[in-house]
């Protein structure tokens, strides 16, 4: 259960503002590919047109087409809501409702799409969740307890555990590190190292280390200056663009001469 | 070595942060003091009445049996007032917040306040003149269609100047401060809580039920219980739509009455021991109101784990 995307000629405005232009990507199933790049260069906004979370800002729209395994997702009659449902995604910073015990956290988005689901079966997804984002063990005993009693590392996750529980096609992570300290940030690096077994995963990271320990691809994004639209520069396997990236820019950030 | 750079301090700002804390502590204390003031007075001035001989009392039974007919017709006005009044203020207040276009939004929770500065004896003559005439043929359509239920049983009232008359009047003006609370919560909303349900395939409703209307429990059952104390407490309004009487289970009959609007009605002319029992109704009141503000806060710090400000 994991959808490759393909994007093609993707234009992202802010009303009239173009901020992201004619970006071409295609994103493997079952891998993980990073975005990168320097701030404000459009990444997280192209991010979150890939499951039209772009929608919530007013006034952003997209021209273009992104294709999940072959589905527009700008096609006419399509739903947002439907889109967001298979194509889940995990913010910068870690997001439990704090009204929820951590249990009802997990199952907050599975209890929008199928309402009828036993104790015992909602048991067992809870379980496998919280398993499958690697924070089963220290919160098995404190399920009824509320979500935001966890420390950030552990919100993050329970963020990921959330988002997994509703089987989606594919995670899209905005920074999910950016908040976190290096040892919560380690254990989610090697989440996202297990999850692409099962899930497409995109991540959006400043952090270039970590977009070459995690990634199998790696695209990096870029603007010529302020004002003007961001632009995929270049992309291709993470190895590649680390040791020897086509163009000159890909070099120079990579190496650390700017950004 | 007796005065390092760490032992010397600002004098300056070491007396601003006295003053302040200074300040603050005397504002906290006022209110206990005035709150304890109007205790003090009602207690002492109510004495005689509650220890008066029982034929001395209006009614002539005592005060306990003269208190608690309006005792249940100010919480029946209440009731009528805050069932009518918090679906609408909510819906209205998440319709400004969430729904409706920015333009319409600001000239709508304009509106919205502009209704809260009405004087409550415009609402009242609105109700008495206006209100009550037009609803009362709805009044005996209740009567011979749900004249079953005790609440309803006829015959109606020919004027309409009834307790659920009473009881609507004071949903409109409680509404505005309901409304314009519950908007300023839902409003503050995390922008992180909303994203974090729309990414999981919500609809802008199940939004609002999942993210919106949790965080703002507590704010809801504030606003909802300044608009109670208001809706028990008005008198204006009340004197002029109800005309009251014996207690009865009817809604859609004259009678009942609440407790402020007894006291407004028979204060100018009371003397002696009859201005002690409308002072002991008034303790009565303050009793209640206590009661009911005691009992949303406990409500709100129970949840206090899942409220959101941890």
């Amino acid at each position: 259960m994991s959808k490759r995307i393909d994007v093609k000629d993707l234009n992202v405005y802010y009303s009239k503002f173009l901020a992201v232009e004619d970006v071409n990507i295609n994103i493997d199933a079952k891998s993980v590919t990073a975005f990168i790049g320097p701030s404000g260069c459009g990444k997280s906004t192209f991010l979150r047109t890939l499951n039209r979370m772009h929608e919530v800002i007013p006034g952003a729209r997209v021209e273009g087409e992104v294709l999940l395994d072959g589905d527009n997702l700008y096609g006419p009659g399509v739903d947002p809501v439907t889109v967001r449902s298979q194509i889940g995604m995990v913010f910068q910073r870690p997001n439990p409702f704090p009204t929820m015990s951590i249990r009802d956290n997990v199952l907050a988005g599975v209890k929008l799409n199928n309402q009828k689901m036993s104790k015992g079966e909602a048991d067992a997804l809870v379980e496998r969740s919280l398993r499958g984002a690697n924070l089963w063990n220290e919160v098995k005993d404190r399920l009824a307890k509320p979500g935001s009693g966890l420390s950030g590392g552990q919100q993050q996750r329970l963020c990921i555990a959330r988002a997994i529980a509703v089987e989606p096609q594919v995670i899209l992570m905005d920074e999910p590190c950016s908040a976190l300290d290096p040892i919560s940030t380690l254990a989610i690096e090697d989440l996202i190292n297990e999850l692409k077994d099962e899930y497409t995963v995109v991540i959006v990271t400043h952090n270039m280390q970590q977009a070459a320990r995690v990634s199998q691809k790696t695209a990096f994004f870029n603007i010529a200056g302020t004002g003007k639209p961001g632009r995929l520069i270049e992309y291709g396997d993470t190895h590649t663009m680390f040791s020897n990236p086509t163009e000159k820019a890909t070099e120079d950030y990579v190496s650390g001469r700017f950004g | 070595m007796t005065t390092t750079s760490l032992t010397s301090s600002r004098g300056a700002g070491r007396a601003g942060d006295k003053v302040f804390s200074g300040a603050t502590l005397a504002a906290g204390c006022l209110i206990l003091a005035v709150l304890f003031g109007v205790a003090l007075f009602l207690v002492v001035q109510a004495f005689p009445a509650l220890t008066a001989s029982p034929d001395m009392i209006k009614g002539g039974e005592g005060f306990f049996a003269y208190i608690w007919p309006i005792v249940i017709g100010t919480l029946i006005a209440a009731t009528i007032a805050l069932v009518i009044a918090t679906p609408i203020a909510i819906g209205v207040a998440l319709f400004i917040s969430h729904f409706a276009p920015r333009q319409l939004a600001s000239g709508l929770g304009y509106v919205v306040d502009l209704l809260a500065a009405i004087p409550s004896v415009v609402y009242g003559a609105w109700g008495a003149a206006f209100l009550a005439k037009e609803i009362s043929p709805a009044y005996n359509w209740l009567a011979n269609n749900m004249g079953w239920l005790p609440i309803f049983q006829g015959p109606a009232s020919a004027t309409g100047k009834t307790i659920l008359t009473a009881g609507i009047v004071l949903a409109v003006m409680i509404l505005p401060i309901i409304t314009s609370l519950t908007r300023e919560i839902f409003l503050q909303t995390p922008k992180l809580h909303e994203e974090a349900s729309l990414a999981l395939g919500a609809t802008r409703w199940e939004m609002i039920k999942m993210a919106v209307l949790p965080f703002a429990r507590p704010g809801i059952i504030s606003a909802v219980m300044l608009g109670l104390g208001r809706a028990l407490g008005e008198t204006m309004a009340v004197a002029l739509v109800l005309s009251s009487g014996a207690l009865t289970a009817s809604l859609i009959q004259t009678g009942n009455q609440t407790i402020a609007a007894e006291i407004a009605l028979n204060f100018p002319e009371a003397s002696g021991i009859q201005v002690s029992t409308l002072i002991a109704a008034g303790l009565v009141l303050f009793v209640i109101t206590l009661g009911v503000n005691m009992i949303a806060r406990w409500i709100i710090t129970r949840h206090k784990e899942f409220s959101g400000a941890n």
